[in-house]
């Protein structure tokens, strides 16, 4: 595997970031300096944390380095947390082909161990909705339970859903506090440790692609990545919202998703949509290509495609 | 940028070697990677895809058994060896000549006459998918692993499609998400409770 380079993101300064350090500074020095003090500085430090777009390099550095130290003494591992910048001349795509997907599910845990989604409560950032054939694709009437001894079944189709990495996204819209944004190379990400919890992003999103920590993720010890990145698959805290990322940790680094990796059928493709020669530009000249609810104007950057 | 070349040359080499050591169905064709398609530069192409090793089998080279038995060219159903194979392919019109050469038994047929080798089944495939192995080639069919700016492994069909019975065998399912009645709340209470009140 390729070397994780920290490289650090591209910073803003913005002046609002001192005014609020300073309302914040006045208001717990009215409602809790007391308790503040008490605390110990990398509490104090994350209280005052700014949103991840207004950290300059230095105060990302640091930032990064204290959640390595909060994660080392949370969960006991040594957790590298990273903010890769996103890379030059590069918009990922996704492509789904329907006529190959059999509904094994592979994809939705090898998901979940590399992006260290909570166990119990069980956080899942792909579904993968079993329809029947006669019926088409039809979300309302589609089963995400189906549990038989084999796939695929009989007359019934699988339509995996997870984030659509949309250009035009309604979450990053209703977000009241800019928590969630997307990215120059078109990932929708989510500062968790800005995300206030009001899950508005979860009812904007006519995906159903963002999920809420309704109680402190549970991950077991060995089964921790360890190689996060502060936008993507670092540990959660109870009350944030989470979803895919295109696996940022992975494809940032130049590799594949792990949902493409897992994938026993080869029906998952990515890559760079401003890169004529790729297999998802490939895709999207010659086969039979649609977006999900295209009539919502999200105007997606996950592909479903008919490969045969 | 030659320097890159050369070092990717080398890699695809190591990986060559690293197969045909290991693996005596693959012979030394180091030419051969995946025939590029023709819109791409087959150099960039060829340093940046590598082939996962193709099968292996207990019986191979063939012809230390068959070189010592006579060539019974009659289609017949097999008892005596290789009944374990299910021959569902075409299996109206085909048989086991139509693919391994009759006199050549470590080698593969075209329907031409020319000689393959087992790491190049992919072109006897071709012969009758013919919309398939483009797409294939394109990587729209088939899986591709590794990096999707650089090197790519690529699996051949014979990885996924059993030869002599290509349908793709079904999978159990992993388990479905858990039904939101089904969540048991009290057991994450308490352990949100203990982690609390532990130091």
């Amino acid at each position: 595997m390729k070397e994780r380079k920290k490289i650090l993101h591209p910073h803003r300064s913005i002046e609002r970031r001192d005014f609020m350090k300073w309302m914040a500074v006045g208001t717990a020095s009215i409602a809790g300096l007391s308790l503040l003090s008490s605390c110990d500085s990398d509490k104090r430090e994350a209280f005052f944390q700014d949103q991840f777009k207004e950290l300059d390099e230095n105060e990302l550095k640091a930032v990064l380095e204290r959640l390595e130290r909060g994660y080392k003494k949370e969960y006991n591992a040594d957790i590298e947390v990273n903010a890769t910048a996103p890379m030059d001349h590069v918009l990922f795509g996704y492509g789904l082909d329907l006529s190959k997907c059999i509904g094994c599910r592979r994809c939705v845990y090898a998901c979940v161990e590399e992006n260290n989604q909570s166990r119990n409560p069980e956080v899942h950032w792909i579904k993968v909705l079993e329809m029947e054939k006669d019926k088409g694709a039809d979300l309302l009437h589609s089963d995400v339970y189906y549990n038989p001894e084999q796939v695929p079944e009989e007359g019934h189709f699988y339509m995996p859903v997870q984030c659509q990495q949309c250009k035009n996204a309604p979450c990053v819209k209703v977000c009241p506090v800019e928590a969630t944004w997307t990215e120059p190379d078109g990932i929708v990400v989510v500062d968790y440790d800005w995300c206030l919890g009001c899950r508005n992003c979860m009812s904007a999103c006519p995906y159903g692609a963002r999920k809420f920590n309704w109680a402190s993720p549970e991950i077991p010890q060995e089964e921790i990545n360890i190689h996060t990145e502060y936008l993507g698959n670092r540990p959660r805290a109870k009350g944030v919202v989470e979803k895919c990322t295109f696996c940022i940790q992975r494809v940032r680094q130049g590799l594949y998703p792990a949902c493409v990796e897992i994938c026993p059928v080869g029906s998952r493709k990515f890559g760079n949509l401003l890169d004529e020669q790729s297999e998802i530009r490939t895709i999207m000249k010659n086969k039979r290509v649609f977006i999900l609810k295209e009539e919502l104007n999200t105007q997606p950057k996950f592909y479903y495609f008919y490969g045969t | 940028m030659p320097v890159q070349l050369n070092r990717g040359i080398i890699l695809v080499s190591l990986v060559l070697l690293e197969i045909t050591a290991c693996n005596p169905f693959i012979q030394a064709n180091q030419d051969d990677h995946i025939s590029s398609p023709q819109h791409r530069d087959s150099v960039a192409d060829s340093t940046k895809l590598i082939p996962v090793e193709t099968f292996s089998s207990d019986y191979f080279p063939c012809s230390d058994c068959h070189s010592e038995i006579p060539l019974n060219p009659q289609r017949r159903e097999l008892v005596e060896m290789h009944d374990d194979i299910v021959f569902d392919h075409d299996s109206e019109n085909r048989w086991c000549l139509a693919c391994h050469n009759e006199s050549n038994r470590d080698s593969l047929v075209l329907a031409g006459g020319k000689l393959l080798g087992f790491n190049e089944s992919y072109k006897l495939c071709g012969q009758c998918h013919g919309p398939k192995i483009r797409d294939w080639k394109l990587g729209i069919h088939g899986k591709r692993t590794g990096q999707w700016n650089g090197q790519k492994q690529y699996l051949l069909c014979v990885h996924c499609h059993d030869p002599h019975s290509p349908k793709f065998k079904k999978l159990q399912p992993m388990p479905p998400p858990r039904r939101p009645e089904d969540i048991k709340i009290d057991s994450i209470y308490e352990r949100e409770e203990k982690d609390s009140t532990s130091p």
